[in-house]
Order: structure tokens, then sequence, then C-alpha cells
């Protein structure tokens, strides 16, 4: 694998966005994508909406995708677990198709993981029955759209993990 | 002030808006004569009702938004204020309906019930507007006026509570049609998204 191949590049990832016709991106700030957002800022097509809490971040999609747009949820994984009655009474009560992008903080390939954000997020997905792609490269840069595509599919929320152990996010 | 006095002259002002009625709904759905453009849901979670209103006006800029939230709503989600105000949809009309309670838990008292000011709070997060009434006259001769300024404009309007103590499960549901119906209704009248 080169070194390219081993990078998450943020630009594919917009891109992505882009072709998946998101129009506005729900977030807070986290540890593992803060480049991403530094481009979505500069995106015209892209209506970011900050929040202070991630739980409100499933209201807010909820009440934009009911609206007719299209939004995607940035947030960390430590900001996942803090959302999971918001996500139960907004996205899945309401059917709401997301995808949730998700910095996984303290995720590795290799070796023992200690980031309690990292050990947990998994098992909290999976008890809510949430389906999850991984994305560590731009290799993997096509299950970004098949979360998308999921997410229809299923009128689910649909999770994307931002896995950090080699990309370039904190360039 | 009573909520079903409230709403009934909010109602005489809503013309098209689309309200979503959450604590007021089960007076408001018996008053509505626009249930399609009404987002009266069941099961959502507590607190975030701000943050969806927020949602359905930045995603319909060009329709008018009146949100009827509570005080322990609000409580629960502070924040969501300040990204109301950063986004300032000027579509939005957010209105609290003030109890000082818990209502459907039995009506215990929410954090400092009589001295927090919800109107001040809005102010300090950065609406533009901020109002707040404790008299149904006061409310009743300022209304046409509020829904005419340009939002997002915060409302706090001091009602009776309407305790209710009794299980969950043996509760009647005020909701008269499913989240999925709700959501159908609602697109089919407003129809597409405009690009």
């Amino acid at each position: 694998m080169t070194e390219e191949q081993a990078l998450l590049s943020p630009e594919v990832v917009v891109q992505d966005l882009k072709e998946n016709g998101v129009t506005h991106v729900v977030w807070l700030p986290d540890s593992e994508t803060n480049f991403l957002y530094m481009l979505m800022k500069e995106e015209p097509k892209l209506d970011l909406v900050p929040v202070g809490r991630e739980g409100n971040a499933f209201s807010t999609a909820a009440g934009l995708s009911v609206g007719g747009a299209k939004p995607v949820i940035l947030i960390q994984n430590t900001g996942m677990m803090e959302s999971g009655d918001s996500m139960r009474g907004w996205a899945l009560a309401l059917n709401i198709p997301i995808v949730i992008m998700i910095g996984y903080r303290g995720w590795t390939r290799h070796g023992k993981t200690q980031d309690t954000a990292a050990i947990y997020i998994e098992p909290f997905l999976n008890a809510f029955n949430i389906k999850y792609f991984l994305i560590e490269n731009n290799d993997d840069a096509p299950r970004i759209s098949w979360a998308f595509e999921e997410a229809e599919k299923t009128q689910r929320p649909v999770a994307v993990l931002i896995g950090d152990e080699y990309h370039g996010f904190h360039r | 002030m009573r909520t079903e006095d409230m709403l009934k002259i909010l109602h005489q002002y809503r013309e098209d808006a689309i309200v979503i009625p959450g604590r007021g709904g089960n007076h408001w759905i018996k008053m509505s004569t626009k249930p399609e453009r009404d987002l009266a849901f069941r099961g959502t979670a507590m607190g975030g009702r701000s943050s969806f209103a927020l949602g359905l006006a930045l995603a319909r800029p060009d329709e008018k938004i009146i949100l009827l939230d509570s005080e322990g709503d609000i409580l629960m989600g502070l924040g969501a204020l300040a990204t109301i105000a950063d986004k300032r949809p000027s579509n939005l009309y957010h209105f609290i309906l003030d109890n000082e309670c818990y209502a459907t838990t039995g009506g215990q008292p929410v954090p400092n019930a009589k001295k927090i000011r919800y109107d001040l709070l809005a102010q300090g997060a950065g609406y533009p507007s901020s109002h707040a009434f404790d008299e149904l006259d006061d409310f009743s001769s300022n209304i046409e006026a509020i829904l005419n300024e340009p939002g997002p404009v915060f409302v706090s309007a001091k009602v009776e509570p309407e305790n209710v103590n009794e299980p969950i499960a043996t509760r009647r549901r005020w909701q008269t049609r499913s989240n999925e119906q709700v959501i159908v209704d609602f697109k089919n009248a407003l129809g597409p998204r405009a690009a």
C-alpha cells in the first residue's frame, strides 16, 4: 500500500457527500475530522449546522429530512453514545434515512485498544441495530455511498466509522 | 393562563403556518383546521423539539414554522437556543408553554421553576426578538404583531399545569395518526422542496 492509498483524503469525503446530494452537515467538532470540517466550510453546496450537544444533531437532522433536505451528521464516537435517546426518538421513531459519520476516537487496527470511546462504540451501535461501515483510507470511500444507499433502502440511520490509524485528518 | 385559551388565540392567527404542537398538542389537534400542516408526533425524545423545528425551518425557508415547546424541553437542550440564534431562521416562531413543572410525570417542579426567565435565556443566546407573557389579555394583544416579526422569535407563556398522574401504559394517546402518516400527509401537502 502506497502512502497515498493509506490516507483517507477529506477531499474524497466531501466529494462523496456532494455526489450523494447532501444539503446540510449537522456537526459538532471532534478530534478526528477537523480538516474535513475546514473543507466543508468552504463548500457552497453544504450548509453547516453547528450543535452544542450531539443529541440535538439527530432532532435537527430529522427536521431537515422531514422538510425535504438531505442532511448528514458528523460527530465523534463519544457524542454518538451521548445521543442514544435522541436517535431513538427522532431518527428511529420517525424513520429518518440519515447517515452518521462518526470520528472513531481511539480506533486501532493493531495492538490493544485503550480508549473506552473506541471500546464501547460498536456494541452501542449494535444495541440499536444500527448498521455501520468502517472507512480508513481512500479505497474505503465507496462505503460512504453504500451507507447512503442503505439508509434510503431501510429508512433508518446508518453509521460510517472514520478510523484514524493511518490517515491525514490531523494534517 | 390556560393552555387551551392561549392556543385558541394563537390559532386565529395561524394562517398557513406549519405547527409543531408539542406539549400543547392535545388541545391543538382539536382546534386545528389544517391537520396536514401539523407535525404531531408520538414517542419522540424530550429536549429535541426546538432542534427539530430549526431543521424544518432551514429546509423550508418559505414556510412559517410555529413551535409549541415547553420549559422542560428547553432545559434539556439549552444549546439549541444558540444554534437557532446562529442560523437565524427568519421563519421560526418558538413558543414555550411554561407550566413550571413536569406535568406528564405528576407535576414535579422543574429546576428553579419560579425564578428562571426563559425569554432572557433566548435573548442571551442571541435570538433577535424575545417576549414573555403571564396574562392572556396581554398575549392576545400582542400575538398578531409578534407573528409578523422576522424570526427567530421566542415567546415564553406562563400556563397552568395540567398534571397527569397515570402510568404511561394506561394513558389514552391524544395523537390520532401514526408518525408515518403524519409525515406522508405533511409531504403531500407541501410538495417537493425547492432545490
